[in-house]
């Protein structure tokens, strides 16, 4: 019998487990683990990441340069993340300040990801929660079920305009999805004219796609007093500091700033750049996930708990709409009547994880555009000469999913000695753990029935951080495909529920 | 009649599948001649379970993308050799163990130890190292036990054909898709390539220009001055694996200005990749002095030549005393 249909043994002490499983992919599969007391009420919750490779180690050896195009590898979805964060670490290996058209070029280049994975995340996982319903037969609450609720025309639309962004990521990153173009000092290749004129002509689309999707969105919250009921219940309220990064205005760049970190209530806790992340985020070890649980050091951990006072945090969508402003002025609009209508700041509701996918997606639309009409863009002075070799170097950027630190040491010829990586993931880790509990409880309660609701809940849970296991399953269908299996207490199969 | 096709994706990155869904339209074409029985865990909502209860041999055909890295990748792709009549190791990792095929060069104890224990972030007072089997009080959890080292699909079940590339582009996925429809495959054991290597499709190679090869008089690492656009990278002294590397991408990287890693696999029938870069390698530097400039510019070579490799190798990891 393997691992998938594992069933754990038989209770301790009367303790009855159901195992969600798989969650699919991509940095490996997850699992998640529901512990029932006698009674029948949750005791625990455990969410499991399963898979391990062991970059920290391997990547010892290679020359700094090399490295962006194999951390490359760590997600075959996240097409542009750990490349750019490896390149930006590269450049302090080498000392070195990229010239302006490279760092544009970057910029671009993570914007057209931004764009593209905000749409396969919400068309295919978050909006048909949405617009299909939560209560929907879950057969029909997946990109099929919305594109036959919205018109085939919207879907076609929508696939269309997200391929806009795909082909600009083939046009500067060399391969289509591992790319190699990011080099210590700049960009392996420049932007032509005619390249430029395609890009702009693309990212228009891109911002329609955003405008699109946005008011598809507000649509279905705003105009449905149940939905917003939903949003803001409590049993999807997960209260947590957060971290995002924004520019010396204080507003939210995916390149390159500050990383700023606030508490429950909004106050900014401290704010830094590169090296300065060990004096401000730690990593616990748990020995049943091969993934870390960072919390804010300054805090201490405290252990999987929320409300005000925890040192847990949270990043991606919603963080970065909790810390800073959205740097164009259509996603700054959408941003500002987000916080009007969930009347709080920060916002915990991870629900609302979506609706700041949605503003995101425009923003990073708006500024693929910008960049696209900038005249220095096809500027042939893409590298920089390197200066001497600095033995280290951090790297930070903002990937969909969340903050991404790359920390590389290297010898005197930037051979690498030395690698640590916190993934997007990985910071979610703990809140999701949160979440995933919370919502369990509010459905598993004495002397009810398990249905396959409770499928629902705990899906819609961690639905919002999109964990990027799942990031395979953006791509067609959308769906998690889950399965929930009830074990009384001596080990016996009561009860299987799917999604499928 | 539609043929049988199971997608399996083991200890991989998921970029083969995304290099599938990248057919787009095409793939949109090739599903009227495939049926989908299974692909996990990303495109359809079928779960291990189901395919563990097809018949035998049941399947026409199984991709594998991946490197089997613990004992449930193991146990899955057991089972799709029992399912299916011909198994595809598809991309880099399924035929030779990819980039994560790197972690042969150290132990286990060593990959884990760096990454809970003494990497600079962690707060691991207790030395805690994620475990086959814990408890979390009165809860026991279990997670997948981590083989010796990571191998291809091929040491643990017969291959049938291989398909390189980290990942395929989607013109090579392509023209593998058309092969299996039409039934037009090469003998078993086979990879499924045009043949040419990345330098017979890249437009830097001086043969193309109808002129020879120069040896190489001075090694460049890839962040070293800034190579001219149009000459061979090899020649400009960039360790350009284009010589001995499958060229079904159309040469992406040396297009922009970026050397060949090898991630396409040996050209047939080499299976040693490294072996086989080594040899050409070497017989285009200049002199002695070149030679040791490389090993002085590349300190750990093995990683250089073997990226992509390593486990397919003849000597597949680091022998530890």
């Amino acid at each position: 019998m393997h691992i998938f249909r594992k069933i754990f043994g038989k209770g301790v002490n009367g303790v009855k487990k159901i195992e969600i499983e798989p969650m699919t992919r991509l940095e490996g599969h997850g699992k998640i683990a529901i512990f029932l007391d006698e009674k029948g009420n949750v005791a625990d919750a455990f969410y499991q990441i399963v898979e391990f490779r062991g970059y920290e180690t391997f990547l010892r050896g290679l020359p700094i340069e090399e490295v962006p195009r194999t951390v490359s590898t760590i997600c075959g979805v996240c097409r542009a993340v750990h490349h750019t964060a490896a390149t930006k670490a590269s450049d302090e290996i080498y000392g070195v300040e990229p010239t302006e058209t490279a760092k544009k070029i970057r910029e671009l280049f993570l914007n057209a990801h931004q764009v593209e994975d905000h749409c396969a995340i919400l068309y295919a996982l978050g909006l048909p929660d949405f617009v299909v319903g939560i209560e929907a037969d879950p057969a029909e609450r997946n990109l099929v079920g919305l594109i036959k609720k919205v018109g085939a025309d919207v879907g076609k639309t929508v696939l269309k305009k997200r391929f806009a962004a795909v082909k600009v990521l083939e046009m500067l990153g060399g391969k289509p999805i591992h790319p190699v173009a990011g080099l210590p000092g700049g960009w392996s290749k420049r932007i032509t004219e005619d390249e430029r004129k395609e890009i702009e002509a693309l990212a228009k689309e891109m911002v329609e796609l955003g405008e699109m999707t946005l008011q598809i969105f507000e649509d279905v919250i705003l105009k449905n007093e149940k939905m917003l009921e939903l949003v803001t219940a409590d049993y999807y309220r997960v209260v947590v500091n957060y971290l995002g990064t924004v520019d010396d205005s204080g507003k939210v760049n995916y390149y390159d700033g500050w990383q700023v970190g606030i508490d429950t209530k909004g106050n900014e806790l401290f704010r830094f750049k590169g090296k300065d992340y060990l004096n401000y985020i730690a990593e616990r070890v748990v020995p049943w996930s091969y993934v870390k649980m960072p919390y804010f050091k300054q805090l201490g951990w405290k252990g999987f708990v929320d409300g005000d006072g925890t040192s847990l945090y949270s990043v991606g969508p919603l963080a970065r709409c909790n810390v800073g402003e959205m740097n164009t002025p259509k996603a700054k609009e959408a941003q500002e009547k987000m916080f009007d209508v969930l009347k709080e700041k920060p916002i915990h509701y991870i629900m609302a994880y979506h609706w700041a996918r949605a503003v995101e997606l425009l923003n990073a639309a708006e500024r693929v555009l910008e960049l696209a009409q900038d005249p220095e863009i096809t500027s042939p002075d893409v590298r920089a000469e390197l200066g001497e070799v600095t033995g280290e170097g951090v790297g930070i950027i903002e990937a969909p999913r969340g903050t991404l630190i790359h920390h590389y040491k290297t010898d005197e010829n930037g051979i690498v000695t030395e690698a640590n990586l916190i993934v997007a993931t990985t910071h979610n880790h703990a809140p999701i753990n949160i979440a995933i509990k919370k919502a369990a409880q509010h459905f598993i309660q004495e002397n009810k029935e398990i249905n396959d609701k409770l499928l629902n809940y705990v899906e819609i849970a961690y639905r919002p951080y999109d964990i990027c296991q799942a990031c395979a399953s953006h791509a067609l269908p959308g769906r998690y495909p889950l399965e929930v299996l009830v074990y009384d207490s001596e080990g016996e199969l009561i009860k299987t529920i799917r999604n499928f | 009649m539609a043929l049988k096709l199971a997608y399996l994706l083991v200890g991989g990155c998921g970029g083969c599948d995304m290099a599938v869904v990248d057919l787009s339209e095409k793939l949109v074409d090739a599903l009227e001649h495939l049926e989908i029985v299974f692909w996990a865990p990303t495109v359809a909502d079928v779960k291990y379970k189901d395919l563990e209860a097809m018949p035998d041999q049941s399947i026409d055909l199984g991709l594998i993308a991946g490197a089997v890295r613990n004992k449930e990748n193991e146990h899955l792709v057991k089972v799709m050799r029992q399912k299916c009549k011909i198994i595809v190791a598809f991309g880099i990792c399924a035929a030779l163990g990819g980039i994560p095929g790197m972690a042969n060069m150290h132990k286990n104890e060593e990959l884990l130890e760096n990454a809970y224990v003494k990497s600079p972030s962690t707060d691991n007072p207790d030395g805690i190292v994620p475990q086959p089997v814990s408890k979390e009080g009165e809860f026991e959890l279990t997670l997948p036990e981590l083989l010796d080292y990571v191998k291809p699909v091929d040491a643990i079940i017969d291959v049938d054909y291989y398909v390189g590339g980290c990942p395929p582009h989607h013109d090579h996925v392509a023209k593998v898709v058309e092969a299996v429809i039409t039934g037009n495959l090469p003998p078993k054991g086979s990879w499924i390539t045009s043949g040419k290597a990345v330098c017979d499709v890249c437009p830097r190679n001086p043969a193309q220009k109808g002129k020879t090869r120069e040896f190489v008089k001075e090694v460049k690492r890839m962040h070293e001055g800034i190579p001219d656009e149009e000459k061979c990278l090899l020649g400009q002294g960039y360790l350009c694996l284009g010589p001995v590397t499958q060229g079904d991408c159309g040469a992406l990287c040396p297009k922009v200005n970026i050397r060949c890693a090898g991630c396409g696999g040996p050209i047939p029938p080499t299976r040693d990749f490294g072996l086989r870069a080594i040899s050409a390698i070497g017989s285009i530097l200049a002199d002695e002095n070149v030679t040791d400039q490389l090993m002085k510019k590349y300190p750990v070579l093995a990683k250089i030549l073997y990226r992509y490799s390593l486990p397919g190798a003849m000597i597949n990891r680091k022998i530890f005393k």
